[in-house]
């Protein structure tokens, strides 16, 4: 049932990772890129992390894939035209890019070949209120830190998007 | 096995069920709105116009479903599709009912329940805005862009206050667990007030029910907040180049949004399906005699008919509630029927109160719909919810 | 049904094609939301690994950097984006090729 899961997703979520890539306009990206958030949350459950697995799908897929969507939507951006990117990405991005997949992935076979199996429940700590508990014991300096980061955030963001002043 | 036999049949119930309310829930409404606004409403199909779902439905199916050649064919088909699974998914977490046990076998009348159920509900219909966003987009017209920009960026400025008004009576509860935030308001203060989380202390819920209420106004593009749709700016918004199947998928979503914001305003805030007062005094007479109520005074309509054919329909009618009175008394099926019927009453009665809106009140201006979510709805959410955190902490053990 | 547990690696190894994927789309796609969005699909990528690992070693800090991640990305979006829009209302153009005067 595990495999069976896990394969399921994880195909969904390489395919459309291709398919982010690969689509020519960005709302089908974008989409694509919703369908990886979806697939990675169901793989969240599988690893035990409930509160994260809800967490992914309301602040990525439901609010900041929403917020892209709704650019695309507003600048109402065409295909982008295919043409090529400087000579050296050209010539050495996909070589480059396959020899760093493939070192990536011979490490973790290598290292972690011999972990023990993933089974669904056997790690009950991703509830709330585990999360909320090392959030505010452990956690809380760089927790009130991210407070200020949004605030920022959002100054910033309704600085750049306000209208110029006369 | 048992366990997916089981699982399968309440599926099948559910399911059931909840096509026929969707389909007469539209009914009510119709009925509803005519009666405020002193017309009949449907009447011409059976008595009452009771078969106007099944004549909708049959029109809505035999209709051509047209395919226009301008829009982005893959998404256009995919929004509905998207728009109605996402309103029906969130249905699998809602306990309807307490523990029932048939022959030995105990179970709950609710699909499943999740340790963050309350939070797969948010997940999932903030999921939804994908549906009116992309039919929007890929209809390829101005109304319908208009629409799924304006309904985008309204249910995610809406969803803020929303989550913060859960959040509220969730620190009273102490749990994600639909099942468990019910569980947490039964009993009753002074043998006879519910200690559902609307009135009981520390800080009484009212304020975060209301936040929670009007931004599910918007959620569900309901009126006042049904910006997407205006017809009279937008010919019909998001869903004008839709037809047939496809367009009864967007308005089946609707309805089946608006099921599930009042049952999850039930829930949070009105203690699902406890009663309003306690057993001993006599709360499960209540269903009973208020059918046996409704029955009589059906009857006594058809006793002295306005028209020749309440004769014979409102007798029928008072049969059928009567019928439905003694079903309610018997032992064996109380135990189902007592807790629905009172989780059904609030849920009827928050959707009435949707509709009775909806008949009432006139459209937002656009800025004035998101000055309201920002000026007024998230700041007046998060005092309540400091007020509450504050409170809880105060007076825990 | 225990007994066919899916290997932790099989999760890293998920972890690491998705971010080759966003390394990729960051490098060859020219659509500065597409490439924006490699971003996200790369911190995503991430977010598995972390998610693996505190399973893996039965702690919650893993979920909890995960969601320091969704709170950053968050902050990051809405700036991003406003800036995206902003470009776009000052040069209507969304190709990154063509947003280059600073390098001249």
């Amino acid at each position: 049932m595990d495999i069976f899961f896990f394969l399921l997703f994880a195909t969904v979520a390489v395919g459309c990772g291709i398919s982010v890539v690969m689509q020519t306009h960005p709302i089908s990206s974008a989409l694509s890129l919703v369908g990886v958030m979806g697939s990675l949350a169901v793989l969240y459950l599988l690893l035990g992390a409930e509160f994260i697995a809800m967490a992914q799908i309301i602040v990525y897929a439901g609010a900041i894939m929403v917020l892209f969507i709704f650019v695309i939507m507003l600048l109402n951006a065409g295909a982008e035209q295919r043409a090529g990117r400087s000579l050296m990405v050209k010539v050495l991005g996909a070589p480059v890019l396959i020899g760093f997949g493939g070192i990536l992935i011979y490490f973790f076979a290598v290292n972690f070949g011999d972990a023990t199996p993933v089974h669904f429940g056997a790690f009950q700590g991703g509830s709330a209120r585990a999360i909320g508990r090392a959030l505010f014991e452990n956690y809380l300096l760089p927790f009130e830190v991210t407070s200020v980061l949004i605030l920022i955030a959002i100054i910033g963001a309704v600085v750049l998007a306000q209208k110029e002043m006369e | 096995m048992e366990f997916f036999l089981v699982s399968l049949l309440k599926i099948a119930v559910v399911f059931a069920g909840l096509m026929t309310t969707l389909a007469y829930l539209q009914w009510v409404e119709r009925k509803v709105i005519a009666h405020v606004q002193v017309r009949i409403g449907p009447s011409r199909v059976g008595p009452h116009g009771l078969m106007q779902p099944l004549a909708d439905v049959v029109k809505l199916v035999t209709k051509e479903g047209l395919l226009p050649s301008y829009v982005n064919r893959p998404f256009y088909l995919l929004a509905p599709v998207l728009a109605i699974t996402m309103a029906l998914t969130s249905i699998s977490v809602i306990p309807f009912g307490s523990e029932v046990s048939v022959g030995g076998y105990h179970t709950w009348m609710q699909l499943t329940d999740l340790n963050v159920g309350i939070l797969f509900v948010l997940a999932i219909s903030s999921m939804g805005v994908y549906g009116v966003a992309l039919a929007g987009w890929s209809s390829n017209n101005k109304y319908s862009l208009l629409g799924g920009l304006r309904s985008s960026a309204q249910m995610v400025s809406y969803e803020l206050p929303l989550s913060l008004a859960i959040t509220a009576p969730l620190l009273l509860a102490g749990t994600l667990s639909l099942r468990e935030i019910v569980q947490s308001q039964a009993g009753f203060n002074f043998g006879f007030l519910p200690r559902w989380s609307v009135f009981n202390g520390p800080f009484p819920q009212i304020f975060s029910f209301l936040i929670f209420v009007i931004a599910g106004f918007a959620e569900t593009n309901r009126v006042p907040f049904d910006l997407p749709e205006a017809e009279n700016e937008l010919v019909a918004g998001f869903h004008t180049e839709y037809s047939s199947l496809q367009f009864a998928a967007f308005f089946m979503s609707e309805y089946a949004n608006m099921i599930t914001i009042t049952a999850i305003t039930t829930i949070l805030f009105l203690g699902g399906w406890t009663p309003l007062f306690p057993a001993s005094l006599g709360s499960n007479f209540v269903p009973p005699v208020l059918l046996f109520i409704v029955g009589a005074v059906a009857l006594y309509a058809g006793l002295t008919p306005r028209r020749k054919r309440d004769g014979f329909t409102f007798p029928v009618v008072a049969l059928i509630f009567w019928i439905l009175a003694a079903l309610f008394l018997l032992p064996f099926l109380q135990q189902f029927l007592i807790p629905f019927f009172w989780f059904a009453a609030k849920v009827g009665t928050l959707l009435f109160i949707f509709m009775w809106v909806r008949a009432t009140l006139p459209r937002f201006r656009y800025d004035q719909l998101m000055g309201f979510a920002w000026k007024f709805l998230f700041p007046a959410a998060l005092i309540n919810l400091l007020i509450t955190g504050l409170l809880v902490a105060l007076t825990a053990k | 049904m225990m007994a066919h547990g899916v290997p932790l690696s099989w999760y890293l190894i998920l972890s690491a094609i998705l971010f080759c994927l966003g390394i990729a789309g960051f490098l060859f796609r020219k659509n500065i939301i597409t490439v924006f969005m490699s971003i996200e699909l790369m911190l995503n990528a991430v977010n598995l690994s972390f998610i693996a690992f505190s399973y893996q070693l039965r702690q919650v800090n893993g979920h909890i950097f995960t969601f320091f991640v969704m709170v950053v990305a968050a902050a990051e979006a809405a700036v991003g984006l406003a800036i995206i829009l902003t470009v776009f209302k000052n040069r209507n153009t969304l190709d990154i090729d063509e947003i280059s005067e600073m390098n001249d």
